[in-house]
């Protein structure tokens, strides 16, 4: 009966969430507006699933991975974790349960304290947190370094000793320290070397299907996202405007913005020189978002209706768990 | 990138060279500042052993008066017969010691309030700041003398006044510091890891400020040495007999003094000038030496 309920129920449950940050101004300072960073996300996550978030700069993606660790606290909407309303636990219990959803960094220069070797930022959490003993916490700490793929001997070093890579892996163990069952990754791998991107995706690929990890992963390459995720949301100004199996994502967008980021991934091949259909246009202003669609600036499907109505996600075929937010193109191909 | 080091050795262990040790290694580099340190630890032994090296009893008055030096008072006597040497060693201890609790009190009181409106913000920090500006705008030798026609000038007095004096500097110093480094990926991680907010405040954020602030107390070490010399010349500070760098200056007030006795104003201003200076290269050193990031 237990089981039966936990198979059903996924383990991060996000509905209609929201973060608007007011913008304050005027002579007298009030509140003159509101960015709407993430403006009404609604997805889940089975036991297990990564779920690649994709999108822009400036969309929301990072501020939907930072709400999930509790680094910002939504403005609407509510965040189940394992059936349980994070909104609404307080106190003791929201932080034995917070210590079960962890992040990796996106900048490994400036999420290690400088002034720590990484014995101790490895260790502190763990004792503090009554994981680990005085007496245990040296085996504990060896053992993270191994699943990392990092020696021994690094313990007494301090961060700007390490490279790029090196800092991830580190910020990567500590993240682990707390045996999580949800990890979020905000943009991992964005500000390494490409030569050590690959290293590290991998690492978090390894590390989830050997410890069962959920995750989230934050990216704006969607060539990296696919590579470790099993499902694909794309965000717009702050909404969802696609989800759906990594597979299918890629290689059957629906939704205008979805190909259009996926014709910006380069493809190694010299003889395949199509033009692409590179993005008109900026991103709108999550101030004062475009009525309708939020893309129909930059659509080159929209329509009158794209202007004043805003679309729903709707399944491309039943079943597929497969959602988009575009009726013109879902329309297009049912007449096809 | 990371240059390889084939010098220090690499041990498997935690125990390589401690910080501590990389500080005084980087340290030790710059002469001047060794040389500074060499000195100023000099005169602090000398002073603190004062009881000890002085000839005579610093109040004691002697048979000579306006003596100019000879072996029996190697710098001298003063215009009641003190030893000026023995004065000066007794001086110079209490000098140190206003500036060194000056110093702290200072400090405590700066650090305490710059993590506050730094790391919590909004109307704290909001508070804290005007009352950091007002304290800073406020002309110190006018409260210095308002506070000593209230309470008693006195030794205990001027450490307490420019102790809550000093402090707006550091204040500004640390919450600036702190409000960049509560946004660093670092702290977010303990936030996220759900560590106490006394373990961020401590053990995160405050060492990561201690260089500036080790940096910036030295200045404030020697600034508040001055003003010491500075208001008990004034006759604010120190009350006589007790002797300051300040109040034995104030001896040599005349024109006389000035021109045909300078063994009584030369030995306290120089070691004013002397302190002052050497403090100041020894901050400039502890800078350099105390930035993690220099890696060498």
């Amino acid at each position: 009966m237990e089981k039966e309920r936990q198979a059903a129920q996924p383990l991060i449950r996000v509905e209609n969430l929201k973060k608007y940050y007011p913008i304050r101004g005027g002579i007298i300072t009030h509140t003159t507006g509101y960015v709407r960073a993430v403006d009404g996300v609604s997805f889940s996550i089975a036991e297990g699933e990564t779920l690649g978030l994709v999108g822009e700069s400036g969309c929301g993606k990072s501020t939907v991975g930072r709400q999930l660790v509790g680094l910002e606290k939504p403005t609407g909407g509510s965040f189940f974790y394992d059936g349980r309303d994070m909104g609404k636990l307080r106190g003791r219990e929201e932080r034995a349960l917070r210590t079960q959803l962890q992040m990796v960094f996106q900048d490994p220069y400036s999420s290690l304290n400088p002034r720590r070797h990484i014995y101790e930022i490895l260790s502190q959490p763990m004792l503090y947190h009554g994981i680990s003993t005085r007496d245990t916490v040296r085996q504990d700490v060896d053992r993270l370094l191994d699943m990392v793929g990092l020696p021994k001997k690094v313990l007494g070093r301090y961060p700007h000793e390490f490279s790029g890579g090196q800092r991830q892996r580190i910020g990567i163990a500590r993240a682990l320290s707390l045996n999580p069952r949800f990890l979020v990754c905000d943009e991992p791998v964005s500000a390494l070397d490409v030569s050590i991107q690959a290293q590290i995706l991998n690492l978090l690929l390894g590390l989830q299907r050997d410890l069962g990890l959920t995750c989230v992963f934050v990216g704006h390459g969607l060539g990296a996202v696919n590579y470790v995720s099993d499902r694909i949301a794309v965000m717009y100004l702050g909404k969802i405007v696609e989800i759906g199996p990594a597979r299918e994502v890629f290689h059957h967008p629906v939704h205008p913005y979805t190909r259009a980021l996926i014709d910006a991934v380069p493809v190694a091949d010299p003889n395949r020189r199509e033009k692409k259909a590179a993005l008109s246009g900026e991103i709108g202003s999550s101030t004062n978002p475009p009525a309708g669609c939020r893309f129909h600036p930059r659509c080159p499907y929209a329509t009158e209706a794209c202007k004043s109505s805003e679309p729903r996600m709707r399944e491309t075929a039943p079943g597929s768990g497969h959602l988009a937010a575009c009726p013109v193109v879902m329309g297009k191909e049912a007449q096809a | 990138m990371k240059k390889p080091n084939f010098n220090r050795k690499y041990s498997d262990d935690i125990t390589r060279e401690s910080y501590l040790q990389t500080v005084m290694r980087r340290f030790r580099r710059h002469h001047l500042a060794a040389v500074s340190l060499a000195i100023v630890a000099l005169i602090a032994l000398a002073a603190l052993l004062a009881p000890l090296i002085a000839p005579f009893d610093p109040d004691e008055i002697t048979g000579s008066f306006a003596k100019g030096p000879s072996l029996e008072h190697w710098l001298g006597t003063d215009q009641i017969g003190r030893d000026v040497f023995s004065r000066l060693l007794y001086a110079t201890r209490i000098s140190l010691l206003v500036g060194l609790l000056a110093t702290a009190i200072s400090t405590a009181i700066g650090v305490v309030l710059g993590l506050i409106a730094g790391y919590f913000g909004g109307v704290a920090d909001m508070l804290i700041m005007r009352f950091t500006d007002m304290v800073m705008s406020f002309p110190y030798i006018l409260l210095v003398l308002v506070a000593a026609s209230i309470f008693k000038p006195g030794l205990w007095s001027i450490i307490l006044i420019l102790g809550f004096v000093d402090w707006p500097g550091i204040a500004r110093l640390v919450r600036g510091n702190v409000l960049s480094l509560r946004e660093s990926n670092f702290v977010k991680s303990d936030l996220v890891a759900g560590m106490p907010l006394r373990y961020i405040l401590f053990s995160e954020i405050l060492p990561n400020t201690a260089a500036p602030i080790l940096v910036y107390a030295t200045s404030v070490l020697a600034l508040s040495m001055l003003d010491e010399a500075a208001l008990s010349f004034l006759g604010m500070g120190v009350q006589p007999p007790t002797a300051s760098l300040g109040n034995m200056l104030n001896g040599a007030q005349s024109m006389t003094v000035l021109t045909k006795q300078p063994w009584l104003w030369l030995p306290p201003g120089l070691m004013i000038v002397v302190l002052v200076i050497a403090i100041n290269f020894i901050g400039d050193a502890l800078r350099d030496a105390l930035d993690p990031n220099s890696g060498r």
